[in-house]
């Protein structure tokens, strides 16, 4: 038996009191608890908030493991306080049966640093012709809810209506990448005036806002879930806003750097900053923190996604898109939501926990910092700050677009289901 | 003088007149018996081309040569840059060579940035053409060519017409001839100007006929007819109806224009060969600037950081 007491925390840095964390499980939360023989953890001036879930992870494993493991990628998740990621699906083999998404599942369990939940791919091999075995991933003991095709649009419109039928079988829900195929064949950067004078083709807002008011419409129709992937423009935001105003079943998430970044970090065409979709104009970052502000954007996912340095260190066109994210989700979310005022952490709490364990149906996740719940709790010291650097990272990648910068916050200790996976602001030693 | 010549819009008006003046003086090198300056006599100049241009390359090895420096060739079409050889392995390469410039041709824009910027290599960066980016000698010499023919370009109109989205060329010349004072006019269809163009320092016009009449310069740029198969236009026919230069509106032009193209070109597409071999026609005499823009280039980035490292050497001393 494992128990921990976590003295003097801010939970959701609103009030303080004592967390006795038992068996996994949180027993106790009030002022100045006698905890026993409990192991004591000073959480003075720190910030308690329920274990983090993403959404959006790209754990390489199996197929790319030079880029990532399910091992190195979960201690990722766990140093940025995530308890629960979600594996996309566009590993090698594909995760479109049960087999794969069950061996992603259970690496993830063994290693023990975070909880795996793997998405299921919508298509068979991401081809976006043949609807993939839903069903069966959804019965595996991996239990999939969340289907996406991520990296690839479901662009054939009976394809995605009939896959947002077919899920409503299981309470599934289908993740879609948002980009019209053939408006953003060869794109390279956000279509603007800058592409234009750098000579780079255009991945136009348009792409992305076309399928995104296409697939609100097909929810509508069908009565089903859809959530879409990483948004990243102005007109996005506002056809979620009608869509939701309309009262249809649509989730949407936000990126932390589409939280930060703009495209003039393009001007260097230094491929760390590729990414897909691409970072966009001031005035879309301005949009898409309001939508998450009001609502309209329902929670933050990282997109995490490793790649080896030689798919960086190249001309921009041969590079790869993607940028790490979970050790830095957190700060970045601080250093634009919260320190500008437009979030709370308690507002914080729910777009990068609750709201995400809700929309990916994982039960023990992203449950309240209350007596009898599972203790998945991260302590964060937001008086912090620090220059990020590339090799501070348990990820096998190098690929931070946040290199240099001076980035708020650090993630002190991360519970899951009551054991440490990290302390101090190490990783700790999991037993296995 | 500039470290490295990535883009046009790197050059102040001093230094592209600069390098307009030096120019002229080097091409009177040009019309001697012995074609050879000392100037750059052991430095080594690499022509690194990862896309075919052997005009270009050619005209660069020309320059160099004639300043007398050692002059290496790798490109990809030969064995010299192997495929799959990274671009940051093979700047490596070229660092333990010690080369003094690299001349660099790509086809992804923004790769002269790249080996300007990545702490790879320590020479001076010049990009002879990046994908849809720039392409700043080719400028440099049709600024040099219109300045022969007219004299201080203040003032004067330039009507670019073609294909200007793919086009390193009209980059390379819109921001260089706005710099010079010149009054650009890019003539295409909606299709082929990129988005954002309105943020340019130039007029945008769908129509050539109009942009003809006060033009002191037009300058096509090439169109390759495969655009249409990504319905940039309906047809090869239509496009040269619309945006070609023939004989009649050639004769829109004031009696002083000249008719400019960078080359390769397409004859009957976006020049009809009566007007490519005209009079008025200074395609030949570009090809002959482009050595001495180059050599000029050349001399003064590489003269440059000679008297820098003198500098150095004698504060050490
Ligand atoms: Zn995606």
């Amino acid at each position: 038996m494992s128990a921990h007491v976590l003295r003097d925390a801010l939970v959701l840095g609103e009030r303080r009191a004592d967390i006795l964390i038992e068996d996994g499980t949180i027993t106790a939360l009030a002022d100045s608890l006698d905890a026993g023989d409990a192991r004591e953890v000073d959480a003075t001036g720190l910030i308690a908030l329920p274990g983090l879930v993403d959404l959006h992870t790209h754990l390489r494993e199996p197929g790319r493991e030079d880029a990532e493991t399910v091992l190195t990628g979960t201690q990722a998740a766990a140093r940025g306080g995530f308890t629960c990621v979600h594996a996309m699906a566009n590993t090698d083999p594909v995760a479109d049966t049960a087999g794969v998404v069950e061996q992603v599942w259970r690496l993830g369990r063994e290693h023990g640093y975070c909880d795996v939940q793997p998405v299921g791919a919508v298509t068979v091999g991401l081809d976006g012709t043949q609807l993939a075995e839903l069903g069966a991933m959804a019965e595996s003991v991996a239990k999939v809810r969340m289907f996406s095709d991520d990296g690839k649009c479901v662009s054939d419109a009976v394809l995605m209506r009939r896959a947002l039928e077919y899920v409503k079988a299981f309470g599934g829900v289908i993740a879609q990448h948002a980009q019209e195929p053939r408006l953003t064949r060869g794109a390279q950067m956000n279509e603007g005036e800058l592409s234009g004078i750098l000579g780079l083709t255009g991945w136009p807002a348009v792409a992305e806002e076309a399928i995104v008011a296409r697939d609100v419409l097909l929810s509508a129709h069908v009565g089903s879930r859809l959530h879409v992937c990483h948004v990243s423009t102005r007109g996005s935001v506002e056809i979620l806003r009608w869509a939701k105003s309309k009262g249809w079943d649509v989730t949407a998430e936000v990126t932390p750097h589409h939280l930060l970044l703009t495209d003039e970090l393009v001007r260097s065409y230094d491929p760390i900053f590729k990414v897909n979709p691409p970072l966009r104009s001031s005035d879309d970052v301005a949009a898409v923190r309001e939508g998450l502000a009001d609502g309209t954007i329902d929670c933050v996912a990282t997109d995490h996604a490793p790649h080896p340095m030689e798919d960086k260190e190249c001309e921009w066109s041969a590079a790869a898109f993607g940028m790490l994210g979970l050790e830095t989700a957190l700060s970045v979310v601080q250093l634009a939501m919260v320190d500008s005022a437009m979030l709370s952490w308690s507002d914080v709490a729910r777009v990068m926990s609750t709201v995400p364990a809700a929309i990916g149906r994982v039960e023990a996740h992203g449950r309240p910092l209350a007596v009898g719940e599972p203790a998945n709790v991260v302590l964060y010291d937001s008086g912090a700050s620090r220059q990020w650097r590339s090799d501070d990272t348990a990820s096998l990648s190098r690929n931070t677009p946040y290199a240099g910068r001076e980035l708020p916050g650090r993630v002190v200790a991360t519970f899951l289901r009551g054991r440490p996976t990290v302390l101090d602001g190490e990783l700790a030693e999991v037993p296995v | 003088m500039i470290r490295h010549l990535l883009s046009s819009a790197d050059l102040s008006k001093d230094d592209a007149v600069l390098i307009l003046d030096t120019a002229e003086e080097l091409l009177s090198v040009a019309s001697r018996p012995i074609k050879k300056l000392p100037t750059l006599r052991g430095r080594t100049v690499v022509n690194l081309f990862f896309e075919d241009s052997t005009r270009t390359r050619i005209s660069f090895e020309a320059a160099a040569k004639r300043l007398s420096a050692d002059v290496i060739n790798f490109s990809s079409k030969g064995s010299s840059v192997s495929k799959g050889e990274s671009l940051k392995d093979t700047a490596l390469t070229l660092q333990a060579m010690g080369a003094d410039a690299v001349v660099i041709r790509h086809g992804s824009s923004g790769a002269p940035h790249r080996l300007a910027h990545a702490s790879w290599i320590n020479g001076a960066i010049i990009n002879a053409g990046d994908g849809s980016h720039e392409h700043p000698t080719q400028a440099l010499l049709d600024a040099f060519t219109m300045r022969r023919h007219l004299g201080d370009l203040d003032g004067r109109r330039v009507t670019i017409v073609g294909d200007v989205l793919h086009s390193r060329v009209a980059r390379s010349n819109a921001l260089l001839l706005s710099i010079l004072g010149a009054d650009v006019t890019l003539v295409a269809p909606p299709t082929l100007l990129p988005v954002g163009v309105d943020s340019w320092p130039v007029q945008t016009s769908y129509e050539l006929d109009g942009a003809l009449d006060k033009a002191d310069v037009v300058m096509m740029l090439r169109v390759q007819g495969e655009r249409m198969n990504d319905a940039f236009f309906p047809s090869a026919r239509e496009y040269s109806r619309r945006y070609g230069l023939d004989t009649r509106r050639m004769r829109r032009l004031p009696e002083h224009a000249i008719v400019m193209h960078p080359g390769p070109m397409n004859r009957g597409m976006e020049i009809t060969a009566d007007v490519a071999d005209s009079a008025r026609s200074v395609i030949v005499e570009q090809v002959t600037n482009g050595v001495a823009v180059r050599m000029a280039v050349l001399y003064l980035l590489l003269s440059g950081s000679t008297d820098a490292e003198s500098t150095e050497a004698r504060e050490e001393a």
